[in-house]
C-alpha cells in the first residue's frame, strides 16, 4: 500500500517543507513498501505540480486544481483527501499550520487517530514524536489501518530534485458551504523563510519595542538570516505573529540561532534547541538561555548589536 | 446562543517535567496541575461573549479523572454557568475526546464550541479539528479574533505566513491561539460562588463511547540534553569563535 503526501504551497510556490515530508515518507516506505504520491490541491497549481514532480522518490503527482480548493480551506481539503485515502496506507503532510488544520479533520472522518509532529521512524507502525514541549520524546505504535501523520520537517533532510514523476489530474470536486475565505495579511519579506533558514536571529522582550528590531535587521542582512521572536515580543506587538518561535509557534533548527534579549523559557527552547549552534545575548548572566547556548555574551544588547553588525 | 467550552487538566506550564525511571510515561505524581493555558483562553472568550450579550449560556466540559473537577470549578469561577464532567482514568486520545464531545454537542446543541488549539502535555493540536469533522461543522482553528454576526462567525486565524480571515456558518467549532485574549484571574467571591454552580458527572459508557485507542505508548524518554557552552568576553571573541571554532560564519 502506498503513501500520500499532501504538499504545502503558497503564492504559487511549492514550500521546502514538502521535500522533507517526502524524505519521511521514503523512510516509512523502506519498512512498509509502497509508492510515494504527492497531492497538490489548490486553485491554479500547475506550476507547483511541476516543481513537485522533480522531487526524488515521488512516483506520481496528483493534482486537484479547482477554485473550491483555493486557499486550501480545511473542509473541502479533508473531503478531497477522504475520497483518495482508500488507495493509501499513509497520509502525511508537514506540521505547518496548514497541515495541522487539515489532517486531524481527515483522520476523524476516516475514524482513525492522527500522529502529530513525527520526528522519527522506527518501523512501519512505530514512530517518535515530542511531547511536553519537546521535554520528552514518546515512542508510539499505531494499529490503525490508515496512518495519518504530520511531520516535523526539521527532523528529516529534504530529498533532492532530479526526478521527473508523472503528473495526473484528480477530478474529484467537493462542495463547501461551511467556510468562506475573506482575506489574508501575509508578511512580505525578502528574507529566507523562518522554518527553513540557515541562520535565525531572534529578539525577545528585551528588544524593548518594534523599532529596535531594526538592530537585528542589519545583522540578519549580513548573515542572510531570517528574523524570529519570542512570544513576549509578539504579544507586545513588536513583530507579527508569524515570527514566533517555540512550542506553539514555529520550530526551527538552523545552523546558527542567535537569541537576543530572550530569557529562555521552556516554551521558547522547544522551538529552537535543535539548532546546531546557539548564541545568546542577554544582560542577565543567570538567564536560562545560557544553559543551552554554545556561546553566551553577557551585556546590554543595545551596545552589543551595533558592534556585532560592524564586525561581521 | 449557547457556547460550549472544553477544558483539559494538564501539568502546570511552569513545571519542569520528569520522565519515569521505567520510561513508561512522564511522572505526574505530586506535580502541580492546572487548566491548559489554551483552554483558559477558550473560557475567557466564551465569558466575554456572554458579557457582550452574544452568548446566553456558557457550558464547560472536561474529560478526565475525578480531579479534573478542579479545572471545571475554575471555569465556573471565571464565569461559566454550569459544567459537565466526563469521568475516566484512562489515557484518552484526541479522537475519543472528540467522540465524547460530539455526544455532548448532540445533546446540548451549542451554536459555538471553543477549545484550546493544543494541550501542552501531548502537544497534539487535533481535538477541535476532529470534533468539527465528526459533527460536520466548519472549523476555525488558531483563532486570534472572533466576531459573531447574525448566523455567521467572522474569524481571524494565525497561520504560518501571517493572518487569515474566514467566514464560517454557525454552528461552528473554534480553537484558540495565544493572542485571542488575555484570560482574567478568578476572584475569591467568584471561586466561592462557583462551588454552588451545577456540575454534572457522566461516564464515557453513559455516552456509548469506547475510549480505548489504537495508539499505544511504548516508551517515553528524555531527549539528549544540550550541553551548555561557554561565555565569551567580547563581540570580537564571539565573532572569532563563530568563524574559527563553530565555523558557521
Ligand atoms: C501556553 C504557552 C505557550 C507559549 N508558547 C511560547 C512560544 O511558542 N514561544 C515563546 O517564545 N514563548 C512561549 N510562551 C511564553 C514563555 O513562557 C515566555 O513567557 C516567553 O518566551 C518570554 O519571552 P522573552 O524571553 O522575550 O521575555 P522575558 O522572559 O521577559 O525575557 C526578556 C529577557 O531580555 C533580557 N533583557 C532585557 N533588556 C535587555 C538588554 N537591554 N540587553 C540584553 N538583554 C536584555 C532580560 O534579561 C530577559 O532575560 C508560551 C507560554 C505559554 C503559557
Amino acid at each position: 500500500m502506498s503513501l500520500l503526501v499532501l504538499a504545502d504551497h503558497h503564492d504559487g510556490h511549492l514550500d521546502d517543507a514538502t521535500a522533507s515530508v517526502i524524505a519521511a515518507a521514503r523512510q516509512i516506505a523502506e519498512h512498509a513498501g509502497g509508492d510515494v504520491d504527492v497531492l497538490i490541491a489548490g486553485d491554479d497549481v500547475g506550476s507547483i505540480a511541476e516543481a513537485a514532480a522533480k522531487l526524488d522518490g515521488v512516483t506520481r503527482v496528483r493534482v486537484a486544481d479547482n477554485t473550491v480548493y483555493g486557499h486550501q480551506l480545511a473542509e473541502p481539503l479533508a473531503d478531497l483527501l477522504v475520497s483518495l485515502a482508500d488507495d493509501y496506507a499513509y497520509v502525511l503532510t508537514s506540521a505547518s499550520t496548514q497541515g495541522k488544520n487539515v489532517l486531524p479533520r481527515l483522520a476523524a472522518l476516516k475514524d482513525v487517530s492522527q500522529l502529530s509532529e513525527v520526528m522519527g521512524v522506527d518501523s512501519a507502525d512505530t514512530f517518535k514524536r515530542p511531547i511536553y514541549a519537546g521535554n520528552a520524546i514518546a515512542t508510539v505504535q499505531s494499529s490503525d489501518d490508515l496512518k495519518v501523520m504530520t511531520i516535523r520537517t526539521t527532523a528529516f533532510d529534504a530529498v533532492g530534485q532530479s526526478n521527473d514523476a508523472a503528473i495526473e489530474p484528480v477530478d474529484t470536486v467537493v462542495d463547501n458551504s461551511l467556510s468562506r475565505f475573506v482575506d489574508e495579511e501575509l508578511a512580505k519579506s525578502e528574507r529566507p523563510e523562518l522554518g527553513g533558514a540557515k541562520v535565525v536571529v531572534s529578539g525577545g522582550r528585551g528588544m524593548g519595542n518594534g523599532e529596535n528590531f531594526k538592530l537585528l535587521e542589519g545583522i540578519a542582512d549580513k548573515l542572510g538570516a531570517a528574523i524570529g521572536a519570542s512570544r513576549a515580543a509578539v504579544d507586545a506587538g513588536f513583530v507579527p505573529n508569524d515570527y514566533q518561535v517555540g512550542q506553539t509557534g514555529k520550530i526551527v533548527a538552523p545552523e546558527l540561532y542567535i537569541a537576543v534579549g530572550i530569557s529562555g523559557a521552556i516554551q521558547h527552547l522547544a522551538g529552537m534547541k535543535d539548532s546546531k549552534v546557539i548564541v545568546a545575548i542577554n544582560k542577565d548572566e543567570d538567564a536560562p538561555i545560557f544553559q543551552v547556548a554554545d556561546y553566551g555574551l553577557v551585556g546590554d544588547l543595545f551596545e552589543i548589536l551595533p558592534e556585532l553588525e560592524n564586525k561581521l | 446562543m449557547k457556547v460550549l467550552v472544553a477544558v483539559k487538566r494538564v501539568i502546570d506550564y511552569n513545571v519542569k517535567i520528569r520522565v519515569k525511571t521505567d520510561h513508561s510515561d512522564v511522572d505526574l505524581t505530586n506535580v502541580k496541575m492546572a487548566m491548559n493555558p489554551f483552554c483558559e483562553i477558550a473560557v475567557e472568550e466564551a465569558v466575554r461573549l456572554k458579557e457582550q450579550g452574544v452568548a446566553t449560556e456558557v457550558v464547560a466540559v472536561s474529560i478526565g479523572p475525578k480531579a479534573a473537577q478542579e479545572q471545571l470549578r475554575t471555569a465556573l469561577a471565571l464565569g461559566a454557568d454550569r459544567a459537565i464532567h466526563i469521568e475516566t482514568d484512562e489515557r484518552v486520545e484526541s479522537l475519543a475526546v472528540a467522540k465524547l464531545l460530539k455526544n455532548v454537542i448532540d445533546e446540548e446543541q451549542p451554536q459555538l464550541t471553543i477549545l484550546g488549539k493544543q494541550a501542552i502535555d501531548t502537544d497534539n493540536n487535533q481535538t477541535g479539528q476532529m470534533l468539527a469533522a465528526l459533527t460536520g461543522l466548519p472549523q476555525g482553528t488558531f483563532a486570534s479574533k472572533l466576531e459573531v454576526q447574525d448566523d455567521k462567525l467572522q474569524i481571524t486565524r494565525e497561520i504560518d505566513g501571517g493572518l487569515q480571515r474566514l467566514e464560517l456558518s454557525l454552528p461552528a467549532i473554534v480553537t484558540t491561539d495565544l493572542r485571542l485574549n488575555e484570560p482574567r484571574y478568578a476572584k475569591l467571591p467568584d471561586i466561592m460562588k462557583a462551588k454552588k454552580k451545577p456540575l454534572e458527572t457522566k461516564s464515557p459508557a453513559d455516552l456509548g463511547v469506547e475510549v480505548a485507542s489504537k495508539i499505544s505508548l511504548l516508551k517515553v524518554e528524555t531527549p539528549a540534553e544540550r550541553k551548555g557552552g561557554i561565555k565569551v568576553g567580547s563581540v570580537d571573541e564571539l565573532v572569532d569563535k563563530l568563524k574559527n571554532e563553530a565555523k558557521v560564519l
